[in-house]
């Protein structure tokens, strides 16, 4: 593991004991099994997430794709009856061309990850309301369909599901990310973009496929999500889930700048930000001040990152 | 050092002498006990070859670089200027091969920019009103029909330059430095820029004029100084300022012998160039052959246009049009990746934005574009990697604290050989090198110019595009010339030498 992964570890295992030594609540079962499950739905999509931001890039339509994937998963199961396989399998494609569309708009019209991540962000939201006629969706009895929720939403030997498939995509993600071609190749491009051309990099393709991967990821994600939340209210499902993940990429030590990164760095980096929320709960912290905890929280282990950083000479 | 007479007129007081100016930099001698002076109303030419010192002696009058030792008067008085505003105030104006403008703003906001005059008291707010008034002036009194409104990003070069000389105007510039203001525009924009001159020089402004077009020079000129290695070579006055006279001071050195052993053995044409047209000179056509087993040198100034013609080879940036035949037969180069695979590789010049990628390490730059080779199904092969780098680095003597070292942290030497490194595994069949020594010391020079050598008896087809005379003159086997976008001649080893190279170089 880098030194920064390792940092992040300390940070996640410190927080962890001062919980547990305030609020003996925090290694209960529930607790533990709830909290991994948050991880796990999470922690999907920031991987996503994450791997765009190796390639210098930014996603920030994850949150309203949910919303919108959301809708039409319960639309497509409850109202429209389609075999709970189709449905999946129709959620992820989509999440995948609308990751692709992204990735197309920006390296082959030229336009920039922010503005095509933030029109995704709007038009996904105002979508998903205008299909739902702004009603809160749900999954009812879960005739026809028990088995997804099961898989979604249940556990495995007592683990929650989306921890055993984030245990599963991150295995992928990092031998996809650390060990293969492409990997190497989306931090070549990230790190300095010509220089990969003129190694004979198809760097538009290499771009294109990160979106890609961020559009499948929360394709994922957002089934997770929905039964997780159960209900699905248009306007509000998901909101904010992209900063949460391009929290999680940060802290877990990806640059904004591109070309550093890790899947484990991710991971830890998402499993923090949950545990401080979970604080926020446990220690009867107004849980107005959600946000506002996360954020301290984030600046401190920035500027300790900074401070003890060994510096370079030039 | 040889100087010609120089006639002195009565009454004509310097305005600017700079005496005995010396700048080093980190390994370099930049410039060594330089002298110039220039007149009031009088224009003064600069020539040299690239790195001669111009453009360093340049910026210390800006007040971009603070001399070493040397003192500069001004005006009569002694004068340090420690600052581009400190020249400014002393009515210093220079307007460089790139344009310093913004191209959002429109051509009043430019002129104006960074001192604009303020109204409504504390509320400092622009004067727009004296912005565009005085602007109106100063384009009139230039003879150039531009409204002060319109956007930068909508003129021609030309139109662009005269900006900056408006600008120089709205300073009270009295002396005015243009480095290759011409290398831009058209031959009427040319001739409209020099009656601009002309005229300010009749209202008393003196100018510094440096251009690689000794023609020009010829024409406009009242007295010139040539620059070579950083020292002066003489000073020329009209009767004497000819093609042949400057050619000659700017060249005029020793040249060892060195690099030793060339007598290669051309054989027949191995990567041929035809009618090819680039991006930047889309209007000259630029056809050449590499024999198998030679080093074709590119000579030339910068901005002859020869690394267009090397990055359309390459694929960096694709020839407009045109043909490109590798043992007779014809490729179809669009992109960097289509070169690579046909064995065309580029070390580009430019190491850190091009060459490599600095944050990552020694082993996986010199692996990038090998990965294929050292993996199963997509997957890297981390043994095989390690051992393949290792083999070349240390074949190439790559200083490094390991494979793992961060490029960034390597010499220059070492990076080039990085750079190297990374093709060599890769079979390659033509390498063009652009500027293949630059900011390189002389150790690891050597070690490239061995390596070219031994590349080209192996088989290797190599082109070698170099400002460095002597680096051309010491490893090409034949040299292609070029300016301003197409070539003006190929020499072959005996017709070599620095005066007809030169002479190709320049117009």
């Amino acid at each position: 593991m880098a030194r920064k992964e390792i940092s992040i570890l300390i940070l996640f295992v410190a927080l962890c004991a001062v919980v547990a030594i305030k609020s003996p609540q925090f290694l209960s079962t529930a607790n533990i099994q709830n909290m991994t499950r948050l991880i796990g739905a999470y922690g999907i999509f920031s991987i996503g997430v994450g791997v765009v931001i190796i390639t210098g890039g930014i996603d920030l339509s994850v949150g309203s794709l949910f919303a919108l994937l959301g809708v039409l998963l319960s639309m497509m199961l409850v109202e429209w009856h389609w075999p709970a396989s189709l449905a999946v399998l129709a959620v992820i494609a989509l999440g995948s061309s609308l990751g692709t569309i992204h990735g197309l708009l920006i390296t082959r019209l030229h336009l920039q990850p922010f503005i095509v991540t933030l029109c995704g962000l709007l038009l996904y939201r105002g979508l998903a309301r205008y299909i739902a006629s702004d009603v809160t969706k749900g999954f009812g009895s879960g005739q026809g369909f028990q088995w997804l929720r099961e898989s979604a939403a249940g556990g495995l030997f007592g683990i929650p599901m989306p921890f055993v498939l984030l245990t599963i995509v991150g295995a992928v993600a990092w031998v996809g990310l650390h060990r293969s071609i492409y990997g190497r190749h989306l931090f070549a491009v990230g790190r300095n973009e010509e220089a990969a051309r003129y190694c004979g990099i198809n760097t538009s393709n290499t771009i294109a496929g990160a979106y890609a991967v961020s559009g499948t990821l929360a394709g994922m994600s957002a089934i997770l999500i929905a039964f997780y939340t159960n209900s699905i209210s248009p306007s509000s499902h998901g909101n904010f889930y992209e900063l949460y993940a391009i929290a999680a990429a940060v802290v877990g030590g990806c640059s904004l700048r591109g070309g550093e990164g890790s899947i484990i760095g991710i991971i830890l980096g998402t499993a923090l930000l949950q545990v401080i929320r979970n604080l926020v709960n446990l220690m009867d912290i107004p849980s107005s001040l959600d946000f506002a905890v996360m954020g301290t929280v984030i600046l401190i282990g920035a500027i300790a990152d900074e401070i003890v950083k060994p510096r370079k000479e030039f | 050092m040889q100087l010609i007479g120089i006639k002195r007129t009565e009454g004509t007081e310097p305005l600017l002498e700079v005496s005995g100016i010396s700048k080093r930099f980190p390994g370099v001698v930049a410039l060594d006990a330089v002298s110039l002076d220039v007149r009031r109303s009088e224009i003064v030419g600069i020539v040299g070859e690239n790195g001669a010192g111009k453009s360093t002696l340049m910026k210390i009058l800006a007040g971009i670089y603070r001399p070493d030792s040397g003192a500069i008067r001004f005006d009569g008085r002694p004068v340090s200027i420690r600052s581009p505003g400190e020249a400014t105030r002393l009515g210093i104006g220079l307007i460089h091969q790139e344009l310093e403008l913004v191209d959002s703003l429109d051509v009043a906001a430019n002129i104006f920019l960074g001192r604009e005059p303020v109204s409504w008291g504390p509320l400092k707010l622009i004067d727009r009103k004296t912005v565009y008034s005085e602007t109106e002036g100063y384009l009139s009194r230039l003879g150039l029909n531009l409204s002060p409104r319109t956007s930068l990003s909508r003129l021609s070069l030309a139109q662009q330059q005269s900006v900056e000389i408006a600008r120089a105007l709205s300073l009270k510039a009295r002396l005015l430095i243009m480095d290759e203001p011409t290398s831009s525009l058209t031959s009427t924009e040319t001739e409209r820029l020099f009656g601009l001159i002309r005229d300010m020089r009749r209202d008393g402004v003196s100018f510094i004029y440096i251009s690689h077009r000794l023609a020009e020079i010829e024409e406009l000129a009242d007295r010139l100084f040539v620059l070579r290695d950083g020292k002066n070579a003489g000073i020329l006055a009209p009767p004497e300022i000819t093609s042949e006279r400057m050619v000659q001071l700017m060249v005029g050195r020793d040249l060892k012998s060195f690099y030793g052993s060339l007598a290669s053995t051309a054989g027949d044409t191995f990567l041929q160039v035809d009618g090819m047209r680039t991006r930047r000179y889309p209007a000259q056509q630029v056809s050449l052959t590499i024999r198998r087993g030679e080093i074709l040198g590119v000579a030339g100034l910068i901005g002859a246009g020869r690394t267009e013609v090397a990055q359309a080879i390459c694929g960096v940036n694709p020839a407009v049009s045109g043909e490109i035949f590798l043992k007779g037969e014809r490729l179809k180069i669009e992109s960097p990746s289509e070169a690579i695979r046909q064995g065309i590789y580029l070390i580009p010049e430019d190491r850190r934005r091009f060459g490599l990628i600095s944050e990552m390490s020694v082993r996986e730059n010199i692996s990038l574009p090998a990965l294929a080779r050292h993996s199963r199904a997509r997957l890297i092969d981390r043994r095989r990697e390690v051992e393949s780098t290792r083999t070349i680095s240390s074949e190439l003597r790559i200083k490094m604290a390991s494979l793992e070292a961060v490029t960034r942290d390597l010499s220059g030497g070492n990076q080039q050989k990085v750079v190297l490194a990374r093709w060599l595994s890769l079979d390659p069949r033509v390498i063009v090198f652009d500027e293949p020594t630059k900011g390189i010391d002389i150790a690891a020079k050597a070690d490239i110019y061995h390596l070219l050598r031994r590349l080209a008896s192996e088989g290797v087809g190599i082109m070698m595009i170099s400002s460095d005379l002597e680096e051309i003159l010491g490893n090409s086997d034949r040299v292609a010339v070029m300016r301003e976008g197409r070539i003006t001649g190929i020499l072959e080893r005996s017709e070599c030498s620095p005066e007809s190279i030169m002479r190709l170089a320049v117009a």
